[in-house]
């Protein structure tokens, strides 16, 4: 990701434009614009794997194929919602940190980090106790490849935040004037987010 | 039509080598030195890959298996295939735009040039890899689509290595795709609107989308490809319940816009050669514009006219057979506005404009043999035979190839500073185009007389047709040769090429040849539009670009 070097470049950026006024303009906003073009093809790569799921699904005689046992809905469900409530809680730590508020954005940061951390801990918990294997049939296959590749996302984002943290807490970064590491933390933990609503909703739910 | 040129505005030549050769092989953030990058890696694969197209037509002057071997020759194949695609046309895109693009829109640098660095030091891997997979004798022998179920039968080692191989080409080609695409939106100069910059830009622009949307869905299929593999799922694999299919239209959503990114940059690179040496503005600029835009839509939607042999139900068939006919639409625009373009034009039949000039005609016959086989029952009647060989490589070498090599015939005093020699460059033309018909139109006959492709053994009665197009091969083969020489020599020992050898009006001409390190001295204006040549503007003030555009048309 763009994360360790962007905010050297943007301090670059922003004392280039100081010493070297008018010189082709600084662009403030490119980050956030080149975070949103890599999130395309990060949900290019779910949506085809969903379309590949779905597709099978509906060539396939019967669904799930015989001998799948039934999944357990209670674990995912809690973790959906503590998944989706996380993201409300970071929203939270950006809007303090826009008025300035460091320890808001620490505290609200550190909270969603943990949240993160329990949902992959309840994945990881139903893995263990699921009653089956990846190579049983087709949907035990893509119930683990999709939910995993999920998974290594959100232990991707779980890394984001944890380096904003370290950076808020070590170098004393983010103010009210500079937070593109903070924003784009937030931009892509609610991409996972809503991914895994789908995700949830097809696989679980469908 | 008058003969007005204005005299465009030059910056001191700058000949001095501000950089050590060293710089160049190492990571590096300067988008021209990872352009040169790109360019050099690229061309080595090129000629590695050439060597496997060689090897291939020489076991194929005769029918029976006696050069390669019925088992080599399925290695060559799939490497020659995916090399030419993963490893010379669509780096070199990368490569034209990561040099060209801050140039053409006056920005110092890409949007993120750490990136970019990145985006390209994942190419030399994966070209790596595939190397190794022949060095170790287990290169894929599944060809370069590697359809399950032969893929997941052939050898494992091999085709592992295409698959991450793929992957990481493929990762470095959407990183320079949020690359390009944020660059172009975000880094021109502040009076440069849209429709200010050069068409290559538009091209790259619709080139990047195209890469965004399409390129993750190969990555997905090539993860569950090799779970497939390695972890014992089956998810293509038919004995275990799944579903080849679902890799077939997943590989096309990929690699069917695929033959858009490799065409689509070379059409903004000819756009921009054209009206330099026909001294014309470029006619239809907006039309040119938005049917890159228009084929990279329609590239996304077509994807399954690969299959129509694949158990694809009818009325799905007549949809994709449909919606691929209408790409003809906005690549006849191109082709047309092209055609207005150097019309009655003062042409400079130099090496560019004759590569250029070659890409039209090529790609025109590419272009037809595609609507023929776009149409449903006379793909079922060609399918899998030599006039598919014949199509795609009218399309990707008359198209893609010609317009590179004339695009470095462009671009190269930009690069180097230097010319290259106008008389090789002129051998090396002839000797490419009479090779290339030679080698790929008997490909046509042979493909409608009914000769599979793909195998290393025919009908003893298609032999003199092959014993031509093996000859063309060889011919296409030494053609590489007086290139080769003449870039070498050129990039020493060439004439001084100076800021602005072509007179051409936009800004990457501005600057010197090589441009120093933050591209410009100060940032450039825009003191005319891309194309207005022959407009003179010092005259015509108070005027608009349209409406000179307009009168300049008048006068024709």
């Amino acid at each position: 990701m763009q994360g360790s070097t962007a905010d050297t470049a943007q301090n670059t950026l922003a004392t280039a434009s100081h010493t070297d006024a008018g010189h082709h303009g600084d662009h403030p906003d490119h980050r956030i614009f080149g975070l949103y073009m890599f999130l395309v093809a990060e949900a290019m790569i779910f949506l085809g794997l969903f379309a590949a799921y779905l597709t099978f699904r509906s060539v396939a005689q019967v669904w799930p194929p015989q001998g799948t046992p039934e999944l357990e809905l209670l674990l995912p469900t809690v973790n959906t919602v503590i998944l989706v409530s996380s993201s409300f809680v970071m929203n939270r730590g950006n809007k303090a940190i826009r008025n300035n508020d460091v320890k808001g954005l620490r505290t609200w940061f550190a909270i969603t980090a943990a949240m993160g951390l329990v949902f992959l801990l309840g994945q990881g918990y139903e893995y263990f106790t699921n009653e089956f294997g990846l190579t049983d049939n087709l949907f035990t296959s893509t119930f683990y490849v999709l939910t995993g590749f999920h998974g290594l996302h959100v232990t991707f984002g779980l890394g984001l935040i944890l380096v904003v943290l370290g950076r808020s807490l070590k170098q004393g970064r983010y103010t009210s004037e500079s937070h593109f590491g903070p924003e784009a933390a937030e931009l892509y933990w609610h991409f996972v987010d809503i991914v895994w609503i789908v995700l949830f909703a097809i696989l679980y739910l469908l | 039509m008058t003969s007005t040129s204005v005299e465009p505005k030059t910056s001191p030549p700058n000949p001095e080598p501000e950089r050590h050769w060293k710089d160049f092989f190492g990571f590096s953030t300067d988008h021209k030195v990872i352009g040169i990058q790109y360019f050099v890696t690229s061309f080595f694969f090129y000629l590695v890959a050439g060597l496997m197209a060689t090897s291939i037509r020489i076991e194929l002057a005769t029918p029976n298996p006696d050069f390669l071997g019925a088992e080599n020759y399925n290695g060559v194949l799939t490497l020659h295939g995916t090399m030419m695609i993963f490893l010379w046309i669509v780096p070199t895109g990368a490569a034209f735009a990561n040099y060209l693009i801050p140039l053409m829109i006056g920005a110092k640098d890409m949007a993120f040039p750490v990136l970019n660095g990145l985006a390209f030091w994942l190419v030399p891997p994966g070209g790596v890899l595939l190397l190794t997979s022949l060095i170790l004798n287990q290169p894929p022998v599944a060809g370069w689509t590697s359809y399950p179920p032969l893929s997941l039968i052939s050898g494992e080692v091999g085709e592992m290595m295409w698959i991450l191989s793929v992957l990481l080409l493929g990762t470095s080609s959407i990183l320079g795709g949020i690359n390009f695409v944020t660059t172009i939106f975000k880094m021109r100069i502040k009076d440069m609107s849209l429709y200010d910059m050069p068409l290559f830009c538009w091209s790259m622009l619709a080139t990047s989308l195209l890469i965004l949307v399409s390129t993750p869905v190969l990555a997905g299929a090539l993860i569950l490809l090799s779970f497939d593999l390695i972890a014992g799922t089956a998810f293509f694999n038919p004995t275990g319940g799944g579903d080849p299919i679902v890799y077939q239209h997943m590989f096309w959503f990929y690699s069917h816009p695929a033959v858009y990114i490799m065409i689509l940059p070379v059409f903004g690179l000819i756009s921009d050669i054209l009206p330099v040496h026909a001294r014309k503005p470029i006619f239809g600029y907006k039309a040119i514009a938005y049917s890159s835009i228009a084929i990279a839509f329609l590239g996304n939607i077509v994807w399954a006219h690969h299959m129509f042999t694949s158990g694809t139900p009818g009325w799905l068939r007549v949809f994709f057979m449909a919606a691929t006919m209408i790409i003809a639409v906005p690549t006849g625009i191109k082709v047309f506005s092209w055609v207005a373009t150097v019309w009655g034009g003062k042409l400079r039949l130099n090496s560019a404009m004759l590569f250029a000039i070659g890409f039209v005609s090529m790609f025109l016959i590419g272009g037809l043999s595609g609507v023929m086989v776009a149409s449903v029952p006379f793909d079922i009647h060609v399918h899998d035979t030599y006039f598919i060989v014949a199509h795609f490589h009218y399309v990707l070498f008359g198209g893609s190839v010609f317009g590179i090599f004339a695009g470095i015939y462009h671009w190269f005093p930009k690069m180097v500073g230097r010319m290259m020699n106008e008389t090789w460059g002129k051998i090396h033309f002839v000797l490419t185009f009479i090779g290339f018909n030679l080698a790929f139109f008997p490909m046509h006959i042979l493909g409608l007389q009914g000769m599979p492709r793909r195998v290393v053994q025919y009908d003893p009665a298609f032999t003199t047709l092959n014993q031509v197009c093996t000859v063309g091969s060889l011919i296409l083969a030494v053609s590489t040769l007086p290139f080769l020489v003449n870039a070498a020599w050129s990039w020493f020992k060439g004439p001084i090429a100076g800021a602005n050898p072509w007179n051409a009006l936009t800004l990457e001409w501005q600057t010197s040849s090589p441009p120093i390190i933050e591209n410009f001295e100060e940032e450039p204006v825009l003191w005319s539009g891309p194309y207005d040549y022959g407009v003179d503007r010092e005259q015509d003030d108070d005027k608009s670009v349209s409406e000179l555009l307009a009168e300049v048309k008048a006068q024709m």
